[in-house]
């Protein structure tokens, strides 16, 4: 009997027989680096804040206090191992157990990317991102977003994010489903609420 | 059952296409304001077809890319031909955990190859964690939509099945957040302990051995990310050649599907990152039928399918039966000509006929699949591959040659058609007149008057079928009462 990849390779090949035209693919759509970068910023946070996240703006300056503002109450926040000073008590995130990040009250992060067009922010694995369980367990995530990092449209950010395999989490806004009615409803797995935080 | 007989039961249920008729009806609209504000729209679609066009016409040069990105990554890729192959995979790999529980993202693929049962048969139990996935299994119903598994239950009906269940014993009120909150106490304590996860795919980058999962409740990401060992189920056409595809798919996905700019979670990953996320991951590349559908060069698009269901919402078909008549995972347009490609027409002969081919379902396609088109072609195979040659059509159409082989023989095939029609004709084509007026041959043929014709002294009765091309041809001699002026 043959292996069940050389027998699938076989089967693809006849049913291909004779070999089919391999069409050319026409990229006529807007392509990384033909959109227009001004508004970018502004755009993003509208469109993060339909999807209702929370937006806020500040300069370096200003961060602190901002975080400060959308962490409210919370007592334990985690934070990526390694991540700039918050001016408060932080846990960082030295590959805590599920249990342990279950009882965060809210997480702190930077992200990799964002995008103006879907109001999307991505996270990259990296150290200013933390690695993924870190943005998922806890119920609120405050992600700092730095305005550099906002690219137009989706293509832009395709282009530009590494091909090295690290894992990407794409979010707009936060957890949400429409499995109801199709009604979009907040809150269900994911963090409950998502503050981000643009820094210009 | 047939899809007509199916269609029947679920037509008779006036809560479910009042369900039907107000979801489809929100979504259609959601749809097109999220299409309308991409002015690329057309451009993306026409890249998104010949991607998936290039993908298979090159499928083996793809996936022998993508199995040795995966690897290279740390992942393991097997191949499986079926659908039980592919479940003896997932349950030994579970099994080797040690594990009598999985948690499963919701995914069509593991659907169509029922491997939730085939895992309860080993004695693993699968937990749905999608909410809709969810409400199906606690239900113990059947999928009726590809995005929304649950379209055909109301807030109400979701309330009363979750306060039976999994909030025992709780007034959860008639907010859908608190229905989705007693989901996620139902299923946080699973996501934080089962070390096995099952996925499905939306796409696998050859290029860089990437797995996405789009979706928006945050399920895919607790079993994408916590569990020691995760199982990606994938059909052998998900592959896309390049990195840069998902400038496409990104883009035309969400906007079709829940008709929203981007759905609140995208995943990509590729292999295993050491400290992040699960530390062993399979991939299982699914045939289970689709070399067949590849091998018919006009039925073949249909593997284009990027399950957005956006068909399905536009159909008017789909709209008033529902997706249970459809007896597949894939209902809808995209159901019909899937279906019975997939597990052969004798499994499913009925549902290329689940159509009006208004075409609506083409226009909407995010991939361009002329579903339409493949319908007919589909059609046609049904009666020529599968209606036995004793079937009245066949027979009829083989009678049809005799007659038309001479001329004398037509000539007697149409007096007779004359005597025959009514009793005989509905007896011999029972199937055929139940829906369809026969039509009724005209008292006198166009020979039959061509003949009176010739003779100059006999002018036609007055009770003469006009003949078909009287206008076209000015003949004094032949006064055709429905003639008009000359050109």
């Amino acid at each position: 009997m043959t292996d069940p990849k050389t027998e699938i390779l076989t089967r693809i090949r006849a049913a291909l027989r004779p070999a089919p035209a391999v069409p050319a693919i026409p990229r006529a759509y807007h392509r990384a680096g033909t959109q227009p970068t001004t508004g970018a910023i502004d755009r993003f946070c509208e469109r993060a804040a339909e999807y209702r996240a929370t937006v806020h703006r500040t300069t370096p300056a200003g961060l602190t206090t901002t975080i400060a503002a959308a962490l409210g109450d919370a007592a334990r926040v985690g934070v990526p191992a390694g991540f700039p000073p918050l001016g408060r008590e932080v846990v960082e995130d030295e590959q805590l157990s599920v249990e342990q990040l279950d009882r965060l009250d809210a997480v702190v992060t930077g992200s990799a990317l964002a995008i103006a067009e879907t109001g999307t922010i991505i996270l990259d694995g990296g150290p200013r991102s933390g690695r993924r369980a870190l943005t998922l367990v806890p119920d609120h995530h405050v992600c700092i977003v730095d305005a550099a990092a906002i690219v137009p449209a989706v293509p832009d950010a395709i282009a530009r994010l590494a091909r090295d395999g690290r894992p990407l989490t794409f979010v707009s806004g936060p957890s949400a489903t429409s499995d109801i009615e199709l009604d979009r409803v907040e809150g269900v797995h994911g963090p409950r609420r998502l503050d981000i935080v643009v820094v210009s | 059952m047939s899809f007509q007989t199916a269609a029947r039961e679920t037509l008779a249920d006036a809560q479910l296409r009042r369900n039907l008729g107000q979801a489809t009806a929100l979504i259609r609209a959601k749809r097109e304001r999220a299409v309308a504000e991409v002015p690329d729209w057309e451009a993306l679609r026409d890249a998104g077809e010949a991607i998936k066009a290039h993908a298979l016409a090159t499928l083996p040069e793809q996936l022998e890319r993508l199995q040795a990105a995966v690897a290279a990554a740390g992942g393991v890729v097997h191949w499986a031909r079926d659908g039980a192959e592919a479940n003896r995979i997932v349950a030994a790999i579970a099994r080797e955990q040690g594990t009598d529980e999985v948690i499963k993202v919701k995914s069509l693929a593991t659907d169509e190859i029922g491997l939730n049962e085939a895992l309860a048969d080993v004695g693993v139990h699968a937990i749905e964690t999608d909410l809709a996935e969810l409400i199906v299994q606690l239900a113990g119903d059947r999928q009726s939509h590809i995005l929304v598994p649950a379209i055909h239950r109301n807030r109400a009906e979701i309330r009363a099945l979750f306060e039976r269940t999994i909030a025992q014993g709780q007034s959860l009120g008639d907010e859908a957040s608190a229905i989705a909150e007693a989901a996620r106490l139902h299923l946080r304590a699973k996501f934080l302990s089962v070390p096995v996860a099952v996925s499905g795919a939306n796409f696998a980058i050859a290029e860089t051995g990437t797995i996405g999962v789009v979706e928006s409740e945050g399920n895919g990401r607790m079993c994408l990310t916590l569990p020691r060992v995760l199982i990606t189920v994938m059909g052998i056409e998900k592959v896309l050649p390049a990195w840069e595809d998902l400038d496409v798919f990104l883009q035309l996905l969400p906007r079709s599907s829940t008709a929203e700019r981007m759905n609140p979670y995208t995943s990509l990953w590729t292999g295993v990152t050491p400290g992040d996320g699960p530390r062993e991951f399979h991939l299982v590349l699914l045939d289970a039928g689709r070399t067949d559908v590849l091998a018919d060069p006009i039925g073949r698009p249909a593997l284009h399918c990027i399950r957005c269901s956006a068909c399905l919402n536009v159909c008017p078909v789909y709209e008033r039966v529902g997706g249970q008549a459809y007896e597949s995972v894939y209902p809808g347009p995209i159901g019909a000509i899937l279906t019975p490609q997939l597990h052969g027409l004798h499994a499913a002969p009925s549902l290329p006929w689940a159509s009006t081919l208004c075409g609506a379902c083409y226009q909407v396609c995010p991939v361009k699949i002329d579903i339409p088109s493949i319908l007919v072609h589909l059609r046609e195979r049904v009666v020529r591959e599968e209606k036995s040659r004793l079937a009245p059509e066949a027979l009829a159409m083989k009678g049809l040659a005799t007659a038309f082989a001479t001329r004398r023989r037509y000539e007697t095939a149409q007096r007779l058609a004359q005597l025959g029609r009514g009793p005989l004709a509905k007896a011999a084509l029972p199937g055929w007149t139940a829906m369809r007026d026969l039509p009724q041959p005209p008292r006198k043929t166009f020979r039959d008057w061509w003949k009176t014709r010739e003779t100059p002294a006999a002018a036609p009765p007055p009770d003469a079928a006009p003949p078909p091309n009287a206008a076209a041809t000015p003949q004094p001699a032949a006064p055709a009462r429905d003639s008009e002026p000359a050109p």
